[in-house]
């Protein structure tokens, strides 16, 4: 890492997620343990063989005007509720418009709009659709909408790689400061895709927990008796600022966005690669990045989210790319997996665990499966040491992309 | 029984508070859709489709331009 080159900061967070409306209280809910799973009631149950899913805790149309509300796609609405909380928590720099850029994505984008939106041309016309149904279903419509609300015109950009958009959209925000395109990115990823057709092909592949009898255990992360991931919805979002703008306005300052590793498996379009090596390259590019090594990472927020193939494979190469030593958590097995909203909601709880010397810990872990050698953080939440320390998030997606996010601690 | 126009206007003001925010209270058949209530044209589409399923009434692209006053609407749906 050149010594002059542009240091980026975290200023503002902001989440809704299944275990809480904002930040706060979804980290709350982390530190005690809670799962935000629950069985579903709605009308397309019967027709899908897995029975629930990690809702919202807050309903977005609880807080936005309904005139809003009516006009985004579920996705923009999460998007929107978690953005309006990082920028106010960032302070709402007054900066200049071609200075403020956006990039937040989604896995699937706005798939309930285009789903209703079939039914309602297929059984009342083409003119009774709303016209903001384009706006609804694309999905770059997140990152517009918060980009028109905030009025952001350095470049509003929605970066597509299923379960990595989230954290793709951080790594991209993060080079557009340090290629002097924005002084100020809001950046992370949402997804609201707990929808009847969305279980049934993830069912179809393989990938979903069936564990109807008991969905708060339903996502247990390295358990041997593990069985797919469980669908959570939400949007997490943070306010990055070069380290010279945010300073000049004295922000409050949470961490340093250090690093970014990116690498594709080349591999398979949805099995992760047996021996780690893209995840591998995704870590060691992010410690290069951020000009640190394996030993000043004390934590890593796993991708892992409870499938048979993918959890022990991850900390494998946790323990190649970083060693055995970080303490590494999977706060999906209190979540579910957000898809493309778990690189945001997962890099801001990376930050809170940075900022509070806290790591929550996995639940649902009950018997450790064999070939782990990592210290994972189970049973209690455990303490970071004081001192300079970095953070991993890890997050993978179908299609074999791999992203890994250093943050710092300021 | 066909609805009145007191029924028409409260239904109207009901979807154009959902759609725009506006008080039903100041929807009143005087007030011109751009001027006074500063409705834009992809609005009046949402409007349109929304009286559509409230009235059973369909207001076609063509006649939509020329509903300039929320009285236009009235007369309108009551044919």
């Amino acid at each position: 890492m050149s010594a002059n080159r542009v240091r980026v900061v975290v200023t503002g967070l902001g989440a809704t997620t299944p275990v809480g409306g904002d930040v706060t209280s979804s980290w709350t809910a982390l530190l005690a343990g809670q799962s935000g799973v629950e069985t579903l009631t709605t009308d397309w149950i019967d027709s899908v063989p897995v029975k629930f899913a990690g809702t919202a805790a807050v309903d977005p149309t609880e807080v936005l005007p309904r005139p809003e509300s009516r006009r985004l796609d579920r996705s923009e609405q999460f998007a929107l509720v978690a953005a309006r909380e990082a920028w106010q928590d960032a302070g709402a720099p007054e900066v200049a418009p071609e200075r403020l850029g956006v990039v937040v994505s989604s896995g699937i984008g706005g798939i309930s709009t285009t789903l209703s939106a079939y039914d309602t041309w297929r059984e009342k016309g083409w003119n009774r659709l709303s016209p903001f149904t384009v706006p609804m279903l694309m999905p770059n419509g997140p990152a517009a909408w918060i980009g028109l609300d905030l009025k952001a015109q350095a470049g509003v950009h929605a970066t597509v790689s299923a379960c990595a958009s989230g954290a793709e959209a951080i790594g991209h925000a993060m080079d557009m400061i340090r290629a002097g395109r924005a002084d100020v990115v809001v950046a992370g990823g949402t997804e609201a895709a707990i929808h009847g057709l969305n279980m049934a092909a993830f069912a179809a592949a393989r990938a979903m927990s069936t564990r109807n009898d008991d969905p708060a255990a339903a996502s247990r992360p390295w358990d041997r008796a593990r069985d797919g991931f469980v669908l959570g919805e939400g949007a997490g979002i943070v306010v990055l600022e070069s380290e010279e703008y945010a300073k000049a306005r004295g922000a409050r300052i949470y961490a340093y966005c250090a690093g970014v590793g990116y690498s594709a498996d080349a591999h398979h379009i949805t099995q992760p690669e047996p021996e780690g090596r893209g995840i591998i390259m995704a870590m060691t590019q992010s410690l290069t990045d951020a000009g640190i090594s394996g030993l000043d990472v004390k934590h890593v927020n796993a991708h892992a989210t409870s499938t048979p193939a993918g959890d022990v494979g991850e900390v494998q190469a946790v323990a190649k790319a970083i060693g055995t030593h970080p303490l590494v958590t999977s706060t999906k097995s209190m979540t579910g997996h957000l898809l493309g909203g778990a690189g945001g909601i997962e890099s801001v709880f990376t930050i809170k665990a940075l900022q509070e010397r806290i790591v929550p810990a996995t639940i649902n872990l009950d018997d450790l499966d064999d070939g782990i050698d990592v210290d994972l953080v189970y049973g209690k939440h455990r303490a970071l040491p004081d001192g300079d320390i970095a953070a991993i998030n890890n997050s993978f997606g179908f299609g074999g992309h791999n992203v890994s996010v250093v943050f710092k601690g300021a | 029984m066909a609805a009145t126009e007191q029924e028409i206007l409260a239904g109207l003001g009901k979807i154009i508070n959902e759609i725009t925010g506006i008080p039903a209270s100041e929807v009143t058949p005087e007030k011109s859709f751009v001027d006074d209530l500063d409705i834009d044209s992809l609005s009046m589409v949402e409007i349109a489709v929304a009286a559509q399923d409230e009235f059973g009434v369909e207001i076609p692209d063509d006649q939509l331009k020329n509903l300039k006053t929320v009285k236009d609407v009235l007369t309108f749906i009551q044919g």
